[in-house]
């Protein structure tokens, strides 16, 4: 049923880490990893090894440079996934009840056997984080790995997100939002966690937690090197004289 | 947004074939006899269907589009999906009736009238629904689809008439209609150089949440090739010809249109010649609806570099 449900007993979401976030691309490749072989369809690579490589993923890191007024430029790896929004715009637009958010515990998934792939939810999406598989032709997007965080055939540590489990910086955490005591949720308070385009009135359950301010130098101008005023003595002194008259 | 031709096709065709149907309906007046009462609602419909059917062509799993029936409670395309169809089978007992006795039924024809231009609504709220495309959220979207649909099917109406009547007065109303329609696109216009992401309040520092530290710059995509995402909804080259694209859209289907309409209405010419006027008004209207998803610009392109993506 493409309605969204009134309320969920679980927010299950992601925080993500920009302060901590090195770029290295793991989670994608864990992300895929896992997700190719299991929920849903394989995710697809067309022309791999050619000129014009296009595949499906569910997680894909940008990197940003921000330039604060009075201090240099920083860069910002920003990895990106679905927020499996609580008033998420992809479900209600899904045409087949394809789409749909769990009332258990909010995640937002794709009933692949009933996606009729017409790219309606992608539209409807704000982030990206739904992509066309260009084999199956089906909706992709993160399940925030539904099948390993209840999964008792596998190690309890194992039970989180692929990308949460792999990231060798801990830069995502993997948790229950609707739950104050939780880890994700004190995580969000203490470091300020942000909505991602909230004026889209999506209201994301994954939060992003901003990088920490840079510490800056007590005076602007050790920041830079100081010019060289005195003169130089000796042979530097006399080469320094000689090449002046040179003109 | 990606210029898909199906998409194109699909609004534009079915746009104007449930518009002929809305004026069937209605009760235009129409040529008598029996194949009057066959070809003129074979065309009506065959339009709205060819664009219906082109509509499943841009769709993954084409099988399963039945399936688009069972969310009208939600989605706008499965309400449209469900009306589209209950009026085309309506205008099917219509048209049987009509066949067979050689009258037509009023009342359910203006039923039929009312579910076409719904059907139309509803195309266009598929559009318009979207808060991540700026230039499509704003009511004027349907009402621009409705009126070119309704002047479409009112020209087709008039000019098969002249068949069967040699008044020239219909022409009178065609130029207005046009009019009419085409200023409701210029207005649309207008506020789309208005409305942007960023005056929606969406922005490169929004997407990411870093503007609390400064301005946001993409420094590198998540990936060196071209993705679904860039393909299907960051869509430059609309932008870069949008305004001689304009003009071509303006020529086609308001000036001409116009001025076969006026010459009709001017020297009391045949109606037949708004056929002729109806054809140049699709073909405006292919170039107007092209740049409509060309130039529309989605959130997402934010992730990718904004408006230099």
């Amino acid at each position: 049923m493409t309605s969204l449900p009134q309320t969920t007993d679980k927010a299950l979401g992601l925080v993500i880490d920009l302060d901590t976030c090195v770029g290295c691309h793991a989670c994608i490749i864990n992300c895929k990893e896992w997700n190719t072989g299991g929920y849903g369809a394989p995710l697809a690579d067309l022309d791999p090894y050619g000129t014009e490589p296009v595949g499906s993923f569910l997680n894909r890191i940008h990197t940003f440079e921000v330039s604060p007024d009075n201090a240099p430029a920083s860069i910002v790896h920003f990895p990106k996934s679905c927020l499996h929004c609580a008033d998420a715009p992809c479900v209600t637009v899904c045409p087949t009840g394809a789409s749909y958010k769990r009332s258990e515990d909010g995640i937002v998934l794709v009933d692949e056997s009933m996606c009729i792939g017409c790219g309606l939810c992608a539209w409807a999406c704000p982030y990206g984080a739904r992509e066309m598989d260009p084999v199956e032709n089906v909706m992709k997007k993160c399940t925030l790995c539904v099948d390993r965080i209840y999964n008792e055939n596998i190690p309890e540590e194992d039970r989180q997100p692929a990308c949460v489990r792999t990231c060798p910086a801990g830069a995502r955490h993997f948790g229950d939002f609707s739950d104050p005591a939780s880890n994700v949720s004190k995580l969000v308070a203490e470091r300020g966690g942000i909505d991602l385009m909230p004026e889209m009135g999506t209201a994301p359950v994954n939060k992003y937690l901003p990088p920490r301010p840079k510490t800056k130098p007590e005076s602007a101008s050790s920041a830079t090197a100081e010019a060289v005023t005195e003169k130089p003595g000796g042979f530097l002194g006399w080469l320094d004289q000689a090449l002046e008259k040179l003109g | 947004m990606h210029p898909a031709i199906s998409v194109i096709f699909f609004t534009v065709t079915s746009g104007a074939g449930f518009g002929l149907i809305a004026m069937i309906g209605a009760g235009m007046p129409l040529p008598n006899g029996l194949a009057a009462a066959f070809f003129i609602p074979a065309l009506a419909g065959l339009l709205a269907v060819a664009g219906l059917i082109s509509s499943t062509f841009h769709l993954g799993h084409p099988e399963r589009a039945w399936r688009a029936f069972s969310q009208w409670r939600s989605s706008w395309l499965s309400r449209e999906g469900v009306l589209s169809v209950i009026t085309l089978i309506l205008f099917g007992l219509y048209t049987l009736a009509w066949m067979i006795s050689g009258e037509r039924i009023l009342w359910l024809g203006l039923l039929i009238a009312i579910g076409s231009a719904l059907t139309v609504y509803m195309t266009a709220m598929i559009y318009a629904q979207m808060k991540t495309v700026p230039h499509w959220h704003t009511g004027l979207t349907p009402l621009c689809y409705l009126l070119f649909s309704l002047t479409c099917g009112y020209l087709l109406a008039a000019g098969l008439n002249g068949f069967a009547s040699g008044a020239s007065s219909p022409a009178g109303l065609a130029v207005v209609a046009i009019a009419i329609a085409w200023a409701c696109k210029y207005a649309w216009w207008k506020q789309a150089e208005t409305t942007s992401l960023e005056a929606a309040g969406s922005t490169m520092e929004s997407a990411t949440g870093l503007g609390s530290i400064g301005k946001v710059r993409l420094l590198e995509r998540p990936h060196t090739g071209e993705n679904y995402l860039t393909h299907e909804m960051i869509h430059v080259v609309g932008r870069k010809h949008a305004a001689k694209l304009r003009i071509i859209a303006l020529a086609l289907g308001a000036a001409l249109p116009l001025l076969i309409a006026l010459g009709v209405w001017a020297f009391a010419a045949s109606t037949l010649w708004l056929v002729l006027a109806f054809i140049v008004l699709m073909a405006g209207l292919f170039v107007e609806r092209w740049l409509f998803f060309a130039e529309a610009e989605h959130a997402v392109s934010l992730y990718y570099g904004g408006r230099e993506a």
